[in-house]
């Protein structure tokens, strides 16, 4: 039987075995995303199918004010956002990484801002930042701080600042709860070694922490620069990128361009134009932090 | 007097058409000889629609709508089918169905809608000829929205209108007996009010609604447009610069913080006696007047609606958010769609559907105008003349990706937003309009 005698072919047998998995990828990963990128190259409209137009429309973003600001407002957001979160995001997972009181519970604590959906906290901030009603403004007032409401979306600067923090809030626990997690692998034996090498608590964070954290810093850095990078729904909640288009993020123009808009072609352009953004904070993390020389206590030669 | 007897006769002849199906409302309008076309639909034998509408902004006009759909049902034996969604998700979904060519078979969109893709649509001109002939006609703005070339691709169904919603007592303390009716004496009562401490507020933030409305109103008013005739961008003209400056005076007027508004914004902000004058839909005083709160309901007696100030060009040029009802090509059952788009525009649908909705929806037929919603409460009465006193979104030019694009963008609302806030000068501002929109105009 020649069947029998293919299915017991280790080869085929997983080859077979791994179709249903690559269908999935090919139909609900690789389409969409070649099917995006082929409309950035077109001059589609919604209800209407484009024609190849090359880079058209990549040179006429290229000149467009929006957005080459709603660019740099990507990129503003993004480092500011992604650094502020790591930072806290060690910090606290240093601390929870100590015996707490009630430690579970804590933890999961934490993890709040995280759980809640984006849209929902997204509505907090929205109110928190009200020009009339914020209950930040209210307070300083009160404390007679300030004499007038602070318009936390209505200023350019102090808007992205907004934005940013909303951002952070909301993204620190996930960096704080995986880094603990990533803590927590650390075999206790290296501190005790080190202790008796007499290291200090600086040298001990430094010299075993960090490098044997590098792995998962890579990894969740990397998913933390991609959700901030594609962050659209906190920002559409709380400026739909006004004022004066100063908190426009790529993400979230591409949507009005491409949908709202009807310039499908456009939309998507803008859209493409984040991948080689999002693959460069990619390949960073894997080749910039995942150096086994390093990990183990080397230096680079 | 012949408005007179139009309503007469719409008086008489609702008694007949009552319990009528819409499909044999054509005969009787032609046995009735007032020069209605007849209208002759035959629903398809076991017809099903489905229809895509927005969601309500007031809950009497779901209620309504869908009593309405169920008596439409009952009496053609056609099975309908309706979702609701949020009002910016229609664009898209719409988009797509005419796209792929499968979905409802009607969909209710907004503005330029059916000119985004005017050849997937079904010709309905013996439909839009028919109301238009036994409700009065449609106002001229309709027929921009409606028709594509000399053919009718759309019905039109109303828009959520707004007028200028303001403090009555706030206003005769600022030393104004009546609202002010043009330009000047609209600013004169800004400062004024300001003075009292008791600013005005306008969105000037990315809101899609509101900001749009007033922001056109006031570019529109002074003789600004977009485009010409032709398609041409003149947006970059002394007539803008005008309306900038003026927006410029007018936005000192208004309260701290107008530039991070959206569209709620302003109801809170007046709600809470905040402000005293904003652009907005009937739906603030409603709020006042079923409020619970003791403090907002005091207010429901103090609310005044007045139209749009009328500038130098000396008409309205208000921009409300128009909806029209689509039906597409590729339906199974066109005929079932037409009927059931007539349906919903007949008289003893619509009246009922215009009431639950408390206004909120200003007729596209002028017939409807006697309404006794306009009337009951003579608060509501300043709404019912929105779509008469409506300017497309795409003046003077056409509807089409170009307007959509150039609304969707915020191009309009940008420029007032930032000559008004003096982040640039008039010049500037209107500069960087004319370039942003000559992008979509593509010139």
């Amino acid at each position: 039987m020649s069947l029998s005698r293919f299915f017991n072919n280790r080869n085929t047998l997983g080859a077979v075995f791994m179709v249903p998995a690559g269908l999935v990828l090919l139909v609900f990963l690789t389409y969409p995303l070649g099917l995006g990128t082929w409309l950035g190259f077109t001059d589609a409209k919604i209800g209407r199918p484009g024609e190849w137009v090359g880079l058209e429309n990549f040179i006429f973003l290229f000149g467009d004010s929006v957005a080459r600001t709603s660019l740099f407002n990507t990129l503003f957001y993004t480092v500011v956002a992604s650094i502020v979160k790591f930072v806290f995001g060690l910090w606290l997972a240093l601390l929870l990484n100590k015996t707490l009181p009630f430690q579970s519970f804590v933890r999961a604590v934490v993890l709040l801002p995280f759980i809640v959906p984006t849209a929902l906290s997204a509505l907090a901030f929205w109110w928190l930042y009200d020009a009339q009603f914020s209950v930040l403004s209210w307070a300083l007032v009160k404390f007679g701080l300030i004499d007038t409401y602070i318009s936390f979306l209505g200023d350019p600067w102090l808007a992205r600042g907004s934005v940013i923090a909303a951002n952070i809030w909301r993204g620190v626990p996930f960096v704080a709860i995986t880094l603990l997690a990533g803590l927590q692998t650390i075999s206790p034996s290296l501190y005790e070694a080190a202790s008796l090498d007499g290291a200090t608590d600086w040298q001990k964070f430094w010299y075993v922490t960090l490098p044997m954290l590098t792995p998962i810093i890579a990894v969740v850095m990397t998913f933390s620069v991609l959700f901030t990078f594609t962050d659209f729904q906190l920002i559409y909640v709380l400026t739909r990128g006004g004022p004066l288009n100063a908190t426009h993020l790529m993400a979230t123009l591409s949507f009005q361009r491409g949908i709202l808009g009807g310039a499908l072609g456009e939309g998507a352009a803008l859209a493409t134009a984040m991948v080689p953004f999002l693959l460069a904070a990619i390949l960073f993390s894997y080749f910039g932090l995942q150096r086994r020389a390093w990990q183990q206590g080397g230096s680079d030669k | 007097m012949s408005n007179f007897n139009r309503r007469d006769f719409l008086k008489a002849s609702a008694g007949v058409a009552a319990g009528t199906a819409a499909a044999g409302v054509g005969s009787e309008a032609l046995a009735q000889g007032k020069g209605a076309p007849a209208l002759n639909l035959k629903p398809e034998k076991g017809a099903k629609l489905r229809v895509l509408k927005w969601k309500r902004f007031v809950q009497g006009d779901e209620d309504l709508f869908n009593a309405n759909i169920k008596k439409f049902s009952a009496q053609t034996g056609v099975e309908v089918r309706i979702d609701y969604e949020g009002f910016e998700d229609v664009r898209p979904k719409a988009a797509v169905a005419a796209n792929v060519g499968s979905g409802p078979d009607v969909i209710y969109g907004f503005f330029d809608d059916p000119h985004l893709y005017p050849d997937k649509l079904l010709d309905v001109t013996d439909v839009a000829n028919y109301l238009g002939a036994k409700y009065g006609g449609w106002y001229d703005v309709c027929k921009t929205y409606g028709m594509s070339g000399n053919k009718w691709i759309s019905i039109p169904l109303g828009a959520a209108g707004a007028t200028f919603v303001h403090r009555i007592s706030h206003m005769q303390a600022a030393g104004f007996k009546e609202f002010p009716k043009d330009m000047k004496g609209f600013l004169e009562l800004c400062k004024a009010l300001k003075a009292k401490g008791t600013p005005a507020g306008f969105a000037l933030g990315n809101a899609t609604g509101d900001g749009n409305a007033w922001c056109h109103w006031l570019v529109w008013a002074f003789g600004g447009r977009m485009v010409d005739e032709k398609n041409n961008v003149v947006i970059n003209s002394p007539e803008t610069i005008k309306a900038l400056e003026y927006a410029k005076e007018l936005y000192a007027t208004f309260i701290p913080g107008t530039l991070s508004w959206l569209d709620p914004n302003n109801n809170k902000a007046f709600l809470d006696g905040l402000i005293s004058v904003t652009n907005n839909g009937i739906s603030v005083y409603y709020a006042a007047k079923n409020a619970t709160d003791p403090k907002v309901k005091e207010m429901t007696a103090d609310i005044g609606h007045a139209a749009f100030p009328i500038g130098p060009v000396g008409r309205g040029t208000e921009l409300h958010l128009f909806t029209e009802a689509m039906i597409f090509k590729y339906s199974k059952a066109p005929q079932a769609a037409k009927a059931f788009v007539t349906f919903m525009m007949e008289k003893e649908q619509y009246e009922p559907w215009q009431q639950a909705s408390i206004g909120y929806v200003t007729q596209p037929l002028k017939a409807y105008e006697s309404n006794p919603i306009w009337t009951s409460d003579p608060k509501n009465t300043p709404y019912r003349d929105c779509v008469k006193n409506m300017t497309p979104n795409s003046f003077a030019g056409k509807l089409g990706y170009a307007s959509a694009g150039t609304m969707a963008d915020f191009v309009m609302v940008n420029m007032v937003a930032e000559a008004a806030s003096g982040s640039k000068t008039p010049k500037e501002a209107a500069e960087r309009a004319q370039a942003r929109a000559q992008r979509y105009y593509k010139v």
